[in-house]
C-alpha cells in the first residue's frame, strides 16, 4: 500500500479549477518528483495534501486513511509536513524558535531535543545562527531553515516545494545532497521542482503536471530520456 | 516653566497611561494577528467597567437604617473583594471578546478586509446600546472605594506633588498584567504560536498550529486586559458612561498606532506616552509654561487645556498616520491597511 495516495483530486481557488483530477502515489522510502511549468498546479497539489486547501472532489489518503477534509494542523499531526514555496519562515522569530514551531504538534521534549541536534548536524549553518532573527538570514540559509523546520515534525512524508528556488548553483547542489541524505535516513519525500534535471536525478519516480492534470508518469530514469520532458523541462531544443 | 506642575502632570500621566496601555494592547494583539482594527474593543472595556460597577455595588455595599446604601466592606477584605471582582470581570470580558470573534469576525475570515471592519463597527453599536440599556444614558458614579492618601510625604518628598495610593493601585495592577502578557507571548508555547500565526498564518498551520484556536486565544487575552482596564478606570476616575468606550477606545487606539500597531511593546509605550500628553494637556499648558501667555505668536498654546485634549490626541493620530504609519516601534510598515 502506498504511503500517500491522491485519487482523482479536484481543487479550486474560487472559480479557478486548479487541479483537474490529479492521481498520484508515493510509496514508503521513495523520492517522488512532481515537475511542471509555472502555474501547472504543483504548489496547489502540495497545499491540498497539507490541508490548506480542501479538494472539492476526490480523496487524499495517508496509509490508506482519508486525510482530505481534515484541517491543516491535524494533517501535520498525522505525519505530513511541508517546506512551502517561498520558504515562509517566521521572519521575526529566532532560528531556534522557528525550529521549535516545526515541532509544535509533538509532545516529547527529549525527542524534540534529539531531533533539533540532528537537524543542526544536517545544517551546520543554522547552528551558528540559532539566536538570529530568521528574517535577517540569507536566502539559502532561510531555505535550510524551512527544510529543517519541516523535519522537526519528524514526518513520515516530507513535502518540499521548490527548495532550490533562487539559490546559487553551489547551494543548489548542497540542497540536493541534503535531500538525498534526508531520504537515506528514512524519510519519504515528495519533491516539487522547476529544476527538473536535478529533481529527476534524486528521484526514484516522477510525475509531470500540466494545467492541473498529470500528463506523464514514469521512473525517473525513463522521464530523463523522454522526448517531451527533455524539450519542455530540461531545456533542450 | 513651572516644573512642579510639569512633574505633577507626568505623575498623573503614568496612571491614566497605564489604563490606555491595557486597552491599547487589545487593539494591537488583534491587529497583529488578523489585521483587523477591532472597533468594538473600547466597548468591551465599557461593558467591563459596568460589570465591575454592578458587582461592587452588590458586594461592597449594604443598607443603613434608612435604607440608603453604605459601604459595608473595608480594609483587607475590601482588597480581596476588589481582586476577586477583577478576576471575574477579566474572565467575563475575555469570554465576551472570544464570542465576538467567533460570531462576528471568523465567518468573514476569507471576505474582503472591509467586511470584518464593518462588522466590528456593528458590534460596537450593539455593545453601546446594551450598555445604555443596562446603566442608562447619564454618566454613573462609580464607588469611590480606594483610599486616596498621598504617598509622597510618607517618602519624605514633601506635599507639593501628589501621587496617591489610588495611583499605586493602578500601577500595581496594570504593570504586572503587562509583564505577564509579555512573558506569556515571549516564552510559552502558546505565546509563540500566537507570534507565528501573526507572522504567517498559513505557515503556522503547516507547523500543526490550530490557527483558529490561536486567534481565539488572542481575543481572550485582549478581552481580559480590557476588563481589567474597565475596573481600574472606574475605581480611578469614579465615573463611567455608556459612551466612554468610544472615546477611551479611540485614545487607546491612538496609543497603539503611536507605538506601532501590531507591536506589543509599542502599545505599552504608546499608552504611557498618550497618558502623559493627555495629562499635560488636561492640566493646561498655561499652568506648566506660564511664559507662553506673553510670548507673541505662541500665546494660543496657552489656551490648550482639558477641552482640547481629545483634539490634540486625534490630531496626533492623523500626524502619525500621515508621517509615520509604522509608529515608534513598528517593525513593519502597515502595508495592507
Ligand atoms: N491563491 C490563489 N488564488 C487564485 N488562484 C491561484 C492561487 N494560487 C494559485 N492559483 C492559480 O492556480 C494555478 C496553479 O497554481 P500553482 O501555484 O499550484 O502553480 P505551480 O505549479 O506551483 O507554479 P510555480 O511553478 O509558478 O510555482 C495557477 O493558474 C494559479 O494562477
Ligand atoms: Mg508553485
Amino acid at each position: 500500500m502506498a504511503l500517500l495516495q491522491l485519487d482523482n483530486v479536484h481543487a479550486y481557488y474560487g472559480n479557478i479549477h486548479a487541479l483537474k483530477g490529479v492521481s498520484l502515489e508515493v510509496a514508503e522510502g521513495e523520492v517522488v518528483s512532481l515537475i511542471g511549468s509555472n502555474g501547472a498546479g504543483k504548489s496547489t497539489t502540495l497545499k491540498t495534501i497539507s490541508g490548506l486547501l480542501a479538494p472539492r472532489e476526490g480523496e487524499v489518503r495517508l496509509q490508506g486513511k482519508r486525510i482530505s477534509g481534515l484541517p491543516a494542523h491535524k494533517i501535520v499531526a498525522r505525519g505530513v509536513s511541508q517546506s512551502p514555496e517561498g520558504r515562509k519562515i517566521f521572519p521575526r522569530m529566532s532560528v531556534r524558535e522557528n525550529l521549535e514551531m516545526g515541532a509544535f504538534a509533538r509532545k516529547s521534549g527529549a525527542e524534540i531535543k534529539g531531533d533539533t541536534e540532528r537537524v543542526l548536524d544536517l545544517f551546520p549553518r543554522l547552528r551558528e545562527r540559532l539566536d538570529q532573527k530568521a528574517g535577517t538570514m540569507s536566502g539559502g540559509e532561510q531555505q535550510m531553515l524551512a527544510i529543517g523546520r519541516a523535519l522537526m515534525a519528524r514526518p513520515n512524508i516530507l513535502l518540499l516545494d521548490e527548495p532550490s528556488m533562487g539559490l546559487s548553483p553551489v547551494l543548489v547542489d548542497q540542497i540536493f545532497d541534503i535531500i538525498r541524505e534526508i531520504n537515506a535516513r528514512g524519510t519519504t519525500i515528495l519533491l516539487v521542482e522547476q529544476n527538473a534535471l536535478k529533481a529527476l536525478e534524486v528521484a526514484t519516480r516522477g510525475y509531470v503536471l500540466q494545467t492541473g492534470q498529470i500528463v506523464l508518469q514514469d521512473s525517473a530514469a525513463n522521464l530523463q530520456r523522454n522526448e517531451m520532458v527533455r524539450k519542455a523541462y530540461l531545456g533542450e531544443e | 516653566m513651572n516644573a512642579t506642575n510639569l512633574i505633577q502632570a507626568i505623575l498623573w500621566g503614568i496612571s491614566i497611561g497605564a489604563v490606555f496601555a491595557l486597552i491599547a494592547l487589545g487593539y494591537t494583539l488583534v491587529y497583529g494577528i488578523i489585521e483587523l482594527i477591532n472597533f468594538a474593543h473600547g466597548d468591551v472595556f465599557m461593558i467591563g467597567s459596568f460589570l465591575a460597577l454592578t458587582l461592587l455595588v452588590d458586594f461592597a455595599y449594604g443598607t443603613n437604617a434608612r435604607g440608603r446604601p453604605v459601604q459595608a466592606v473595608f480594609g483587607p477584605r475590601l482588597f480581596l473583594l476588589i481582586f476577586a471582582i477583577l478576576l471575574v470581570v477579566m474572565l467575563f470580558c475575555a469570554l465576551l471578546n472570544v464570542l465576538i470573534e467567533r460570531l462576528a469576525y471568523r465567518p468573514l475570515r476569507r471576505a474582503p478586509r472591509l467586511a470584518p471592519l464593518i462588522s466590528a463597527i456593528g458590534v460596537s453599536f450593539i455593545l453601546v446600546n446594551l450598555g445604555q440599556l443596562w446603566k442608562g444614558s447619564p454618566p454613573r458614579d462609580f464607588p469611590n472605594l480606594l483610599p486616596e492618601v498621598n504617598v509622597l510625604p510618607l517618602l519624605g518628598l514633601g506635599d507639593r506633588l501628589s501621587f496617591t495610593t489610588k495611583d499605586l493601585f493602578v500601577i500595581g495592577v496594570s504593570i504586572p498584567l503587562m509583564l505577564g502578557l509579555a512573558a506569556f507571548i515571549q516564552r510559552t508555547k502558546l505565546g509563540k504560536a500566537m507570534r507565528a500565526t501573526a507572522q504567517d498564518r498559513e505557515a503556522a498551520a503547516l507547523m500543526g498550529i490550530n490557527t483558529d484556536l490561536t486567534i481565539s486565544l488572542t481575543f481572550l487575552l485582549g478581552g481580559a486586559l480590557a476588563g481589567a482596564a474597565g475596573l481600574i478606570y472606574g475605581l480611578y476616575t469614579t465615573q463611567v458612561w455608556y459612551l466612554m468606550g468610544f472615546r477611551t477606545g479611540l485614545i487607546a487606539f491612538t496609543a497603539a498606532v503611536l507605538g506601532g500597531i501590531g507591536n506589543v511593546r509599542g502599545a505599552a509605550l504608546g499608552g504611557f506616552l498618550i497618558g502623559l500628553i493627555a495629562s499635560i494637556n488636561d492640566l493646561g499648558f498655561a499652568a506648566i509654561f506660564p511664559a507662553l501667555q506673553n510670548t507673541p505668536g505662541l500665546s494660543f498654546l496657552a489656551g490648550l487645556n482639558q477641552q482640547w485634549t481629545i483634539v490634540v490626541i486625534f490630531g496626533l493620530l492623523v500626524l502619525i498616520l500621515v508621517f509615520r504609519p509604522s509608529g515608534l516601534l513598528g517593525e513593519r510598515v502597515v502595508d495592507k491597511a
